[in-house]
């Protein structure tokens, strides 16, 4: 079963409404029984570093969720700042994040520096260049967009964990994925058709 | 590359949805969820809500209609009206809204922002201006309280001290423009804009896709919003919610 991991960030009953309606089962997680029975986990988000990982660590779901991803191998998916805290720190805060993709999460200020007229956060929607298979299966083509809003993004310490990218004056990474860890900084779940596919595809991903 | 966003914006009053012409003589146009359910449909690049009467009258943010809202809601969701505190914030964000918009509070106590955006992260802190310009002059004045009250705050300078304080977007709202469907105020637009480093979204005066696609490529990369352009049809302005197809919005927006 899907489950999305309700820590108190970002918009959970979206990923719902979205997999109601492509008649895939999926739950919510607010307690550490909730994810008994997990085949599939989306650790979504909105807001910033530390407070996402101060909420995750309280949540009481933490040590079960670490020891799923882990341990059991069981697919997640970060969304935002649910996939930022997957790395190992952020210049937005000073806690550690979960290191489950080694990386920094850096301010996007210093790569569109260069060009004086672009606004910062990265709002909007922006075009995405994927290379990987799994998660973009069937969408990589034609005009494939995301909704973007965010102010920092994952700096992939190997390049091999990065599986899209974006360009905003610079290209940076938007999606990551190491084993069965996946994470993208746009939101699905507000991305209409293109969204709506990459959701459809994650539940699909078969185990690694 | 990053497109200009093409934003409808549903004004709320008394749990029904309004549409206004200079701030005034708001005009019952539906029910909101539906509208939603439209825009959805319809794939809309993103949504603003403003409850006009909260704030005026001094309430709480509904959250009950905010979470029905939310629910519904499949493209990115801003709301604003009557937001006066974090803890409002907090309650709004954990609904499921990506982006809350502050109006009022920013003018008696800036300093919220900085409390707000350290919690929830800058880029969903919004900062709606409603401004006028004033006469005999290129200047605008901010105004609040659903265009009654004028602060007497020169326009750019709030702008250079919300933007300071770390909001994420602003949204300027030209009140005399509002309902009009006369087009966009291109010259006080792109005044205002020099000062802006954070993303724009502009409203008031839409009077046609081309009208939004000319904005764009005056201003350069602004949000594009627009009420009455989204809720009427025709010059004899029946209600009808609408919003254009992938393919119009490159025809008659984007130009290609």
């Amino acid at each position: 079963m899907i489950t999305v991991i309700d820590y108190g960030l970002g918009n959970i009953q979206a990923f719902i409404n979205i997999y109601k309606k492509l008649h895939i089962p999926v739950q919510v997680a607010k307690s550490e029984s909730d994810l008994e029975g997990a085949s599939k986990l989306i650790l979504p988000g909105v807001g910033h570093f530390d407070y996402a990982m101060q909420m995750f660590s309280d949540s009481g779901m933490r040590e079960k969720v670490e020891s799923l991803v882990l341990k059991s191998n069981v697919h997640i998916l970060g969304v935002c700042v649910g996939m930022q805290i997957m790395a190992n720190s952020s210049e937005e805060g000073v806690e550690s994040g979960l290191g489950w993709i080694s990386g920094t999460v850096k301010s996007l200020e210093s790569l569109v520096k260069a060009d004086n007229n672009l606004p910062l956060p990265h709002m909007g929607w922006n075009s995405v260049t994927p290379n990987h298979k799994g998660l973009f299966n069937d969408i990589a083509s034609g005009d494939l967009e995301f909704y973007f809003l965010h102010s920092y993004y994952f700096d992939c310490a190997s390049q091999e964990n990065c599986i899209a990218s974006t360009d905003y004056s610079s290209n940076f990474c938007c999606a990551v994925n190491n084993k069965n860890i996946f994470g993208v900084q746009f939101h699905p779940e507000k991305s209409h058709y293109y969204g709506v596919n990459l959701l459809k595809n994650f539940a699909e991903l078969k185990g690694c | 590359m990053l497109r200009s966003r093409v934003i409808p914006c549903l004004l709320v009053q008394d749990g029904g949805l309004v549409k206004t012409v200079k701030f005034k003589n708001s005009k019952y146009v539906g029910d909101p969820i539906n509208a939603v359910r439209i825009f959805n449909e319809k794939e809309a690049d993103e949504l603003i809500v403003l409850d006009i009467d909260a704030s005026v009258n001094n309430a709480e943010p509904d959250y009950k209609m905010i979470e029905n809202i939310a629910k519904e809601c499949r493209m990115p969701l801003c709301y604003g009206g009557g937001i006066k505190t974090l803890a409002h914030v907090e309650k709004i964000v954990a609904l499921g809204v990506e982006k809350v918009a502050l109006s009022s509070v920013v003018i008696d106590q800036p300093s919220i922002i900085v409390e707000i955006a350290n919690k929830v992260g800058r880029q969903s802190v919004v900062v709606v201006l409603d401004v006028k310009k004033k006469t005999l002059s290129g200047d605008y004045n901010v105004w609040t309280l659903n265009g009654s009250h004028n602060t007497k705050k020169n326009a750019a300078d709030v702008i250079q001290q919300v933007q300071n304080l770390g909001v994420g977007e602003i949204v300027l709202n030209f009140i005399d423009f509002d309902g009009a469907e006369a087009g966009y105020p291109i010259k006080g637009i792109q005044r205002l804009k020099s000062g802006i480093k954070v993303p724009l979204t502009i409203m008031g005066g839409a009077k046609s896709l081309e009208d939004m696609g000319g904005a764009i490529k005056q201003c350069g990369l602004v949000g594009v919003a627009a009420g009455s352009l989204f809720v009427f049809k025709g010059k004899y302005r029946a209600v009808l919610i609408n919003y254009p197809e992938r393919k119009q919005k490159k025809e008659f927006i984007y130009g290609k």
